[in-house]
């Protein structure tokens, strides 16, 4: 989950593509006809919507580029679509038969849901799926739905704690391991350094997360089709992210919570904050970070009774109405290879999804990766079902509620959790 | 000659219409709406459930809290800018130097598409780094959560619309003063009438057509005024600033699979209030006099 603004950028671009859809679908020649020619050579055009942010999105454009290279005949159409407004405008366009990308980078919570909804091509038995034993196993997860794959994993994350290493020695602090002592840790923080110690997304319901798992709790259990979010470990998470606030432990806002906390972080103003291997490079090219090695990153503090965070990522999916199957397919293998991922974690230190991949040395000494790898292998999978994406909006509305004082933490997670139940209607 | 306006109204109105309330009798959802994707083909398995989506709305506390602020904001919006645009309007209805310079000037935000002016208001809003909060820190006062506070999110989000609303205001009262002729005042200078007699006497009446308008359609588009709200709060802190439509929105599309049959409902509810405001309003116009 991160949060993207929509804006003209996205409105151009459905433009765009809606109207490459309609030339494409209106010559409908051997150009774009979706199989290779007699030489098994494969042509035409690859429309590729691209959900990595403003920090990332060049090197994904010329990554993606990349691919005419070995495909000279096919056009890779390369379009970067806020993360915000992603998973709307697919379904708009693949619901509505026009315009949809040939392939997408979709997050790993919205590939079942697409599923679902038939907008999405099996990938067994097609080019795509590449080398498959290569893949992490966690990074599988997401990819299947109902026994089918339907995505190839791109690129794994989870959330971690960035801290300004300068700020916290200044103050004479140790990394926090738990919330608790990042809470203790705070009064010093802002005496001897006059940063707050931590900003808190309170916009954003995937940070969430941590202080749920933290305490204990969880959304739901999608085996015994239980919602989990309002007993007792759901109600502490909602009062630990209000006790963080409250006690001017941590900042936070109900919007704009993606750019705030970069902001504050590259200015210095916080000492730390949860963020995820995405905003790496957006971090390090802040003022606080003129020397990248200032920034520090350790696992996410944990709560009251255990340590968690969940384990994000991204898959590439082809849309089932793809004019051109084979060359997406390819595409998809491209953008999944091993050269590709390797490329990524260079450029961006994102983490790959091939075991192959971490044995290269550069990226085995790749200071993030050292890092995020361990913090992936143990963090929390998702439950990957069709309503996923959906269990997010009520925790953002309660949280929001929660830290403005308009509901009690017991009086949001009983919200949540009905909200939950009105969702998933088979569930207890 | 009827027959093309039937036709037209018929295609681009009735149509639309009919299936919009057609669905809101109905369970249909993105899942289960019939669609061709590539080779899938989905065949369309919804069916007909009555007023079931209207007894689980009306029955909803949800519905009634939201229309409570809607009518809150929609009464704040629409009289702030009916008082703004008739000053603005007569202060600008008489010859001053640079005249032409304050009309542009005025309509400027008009001009300006919506989002971007939410966009822009949106950044002086932001509580860390927005114009609004630097400039209060300046003369030294504490800074301010404006949309990060319920109260002052309903604040921000009432302002932005004021401000966006006011142009149009402007200048169709503009255009209705210009539409009274000079001699009434005149006339009434000589019977010794005051500023204020004048106002309430000539110009209130003579407006008295171009206002009732302007009202009833500045209260239908605030009423349903999307934009403002979902881009500058999305509806939040929680759900503090949420309007019925940016509630339906969030019930119906950012929910998977997304529910048509409620959405339907949601929007056939919304145009029967507004359609039972628009009647009630020309009743009491008609009451008094004015034919409309």
């Amino acid at each position: 989950m991160r949060r993207g603004i929509p804006g003209i950028r996205g409105i151009t671009a459905t433009a765009l593509v809606a109207g490459l859809a309609l030339t494409a679908s209106g010559c409908g020649g051997s150009d774009g006809n979706g199989t290779a020619n007699s030489g098994g050579e494969l042509s035409g055009t690859v429309t590729f919507w691209d959900t990595s942010n403003d920090a990332e999105k060049a090197t994904y454009r010329k990554l993606a580029e990349g691919f005419q290279k070995e495909h000279p005949k096919v056009h890779v159409q390369y379009v970067n679509v806020p993360f915000g407004d992603a998973n709307a405008k697919f379904k708009n366009a693949a619901g509505g038969n026009s315009g949809a990308p040939d392939v997408m980078r979709t997050d790993v919570a919205w590939v079942a849901d697409f599923a679902n909804l038939g907008y999405l091509a099996p990938l067994d038995g097609t080019p795509a799926l590449d080398k498959t034993a290569d893949y992490l196993p966690q990074a599988v997860g997401s990819t299947r739905f109902k026994g089918k794959t339907y995505a190839a994993p791109q690129v794994i994350d989870t959330l971690a704690l960035f801290y300004n290493k300068k700020l916290l020695k200044d103050a004479g602090v140790p990394v926090p391991k738990t919330f608790a002592e990042l809470k203790a840790a705070a009064k010093k923080i802002k005496d001897k350094t006059g940063a707050t110690a931590l900003y808190l997304r309170g916009d954003d319901p995937y940070w969430f997360l941590p202080y749920l798992y933290g305490e204990g709790g969880n959304t739901i259990d999608a085996h015994s089709k239980t919602v989990k979010i309002d007993n007792a470990a759901g109600v502490k998470a909602f009062a630990a992210i209000k006790d963080l606030v409250d006690s001017k432990t941590a900042i936070t806002d109900a919007t704009d919570g993606q750019e705030n906390q970069l902001t504050a972080l590259k200015d210095g103003k916080v000492a730390m904050a949860i963020d995820g291997p995405w905003d790496i490079e957006g971090a390090r090219a802040g003022q606080a970070f003129k020397d990248k090695k200032n920034l520090g990153v350790a696992p996410v503090p944990g709560g009251s009774t255990a340590q968690g965070s969940p384990q994000g990522g991204w898959d590439l999916s082809v849309y089932a109405g793809s004019k051109n199957l084979q060359a997406a397919y390819a595409f998809v293998k491209y953008m999944s290879s091993a050269k590709v991922q390797q490329e990524t974690t260079d450029k961006l230190s994102l983490l790959p999804t091939r075991k192959s991949v971490y044995q290269i040395p550069a990226v085995k000494q790749n200071e993030m990766v050292t890092f995020f790898k361990p913090a992936v292998d143990r963090a929390v999978q998702r439950p990957w079902i069709a309503e996923g994406n959906s269990l997010f909006e009520p925790i953002k509305v309660q949280m929001n509620k929660v830290l403005t004082g308009s509901a009690t933490p017991e009086q949001a997670a009983k919200a949540t959790g009905a909200a939950y139940r009105k969702l998933l209607k088979d569930y207890k | 000659m009827v027959a093309p306006v039937v036709l037209v109204i018929g295609v681009i109105i009735g149509f639309p219409l009919v299936r919009g309330v057609f669905l809101s009798l109905t369970d249909a959802n993105e899942a289960n709406v019939q669609r061709d994707i590539g080779v899938n083909h989905i065949p369309a398995t919804y069916k007909f459930t009555g007023l079931d989506n209207y007894t689980a709305i009306l029955t909803d506390d949800v519905f009634w809290n939201r229309l409570g602020w809607t009518v809150l904001w929609t009464v704040a919006c629409v009289s702030l800018t009916f008082l703004l645009g008739l000053t603005l309007a007569t202060m600008l209805n008489r010859t001053l130097r640079g005249r032409t310079f304050y009309r542009l000037a005025l309509i400027l935000p008009w001009a300006i598409p919506a989002f971007i002016s939410v966009f822009t208001w949106q950044m002086l809003y932001n509580e860390k780094s927005g114009l609004l909060n630097k400039l209060l820190a300046g003369g030294g006062i504490d800074a301010i959560p404006w949309l990060n506070d319920p109260t002052w999110a309903k604040l921000s989000v009432i302002a932005v619309n004021v401000w966006l609303g006011v142009p149009f205001m402007l200048v169709t009262l503009l255009g209705g003063l210009q539409s009274i002729p000079g001699e009434l005042y005149e006339a009434a200078e000589m019977d010794g009438a005051n500023a204020w007699q004048r106002f309430r006497n000539i110009t209130m009446p003579g407006l008295r057509a171009v206002s009732s308008t302007v009202i009833l359609l500045s209260t239908i588009w605030t009423f349903n005024m999307f934009p403002v709200i979902f881009l500058l709060t999305r509806g939040g802190p929680g759900d503090a600033t949420e309007i019925l439509v940016t509630y339906a929105y969030r019930l119906s599309f950012v929910n998977s699979p997304r529910n048509f049959s409620e959405c339907a409902a949601w929007g056939v509810l919304i145009l029967v209030l507004l359609s039972a405001v628009a009647v009630v309003y020309r009743r009491a116009l008609r009451k008094q006099g004015e034919v409309w």
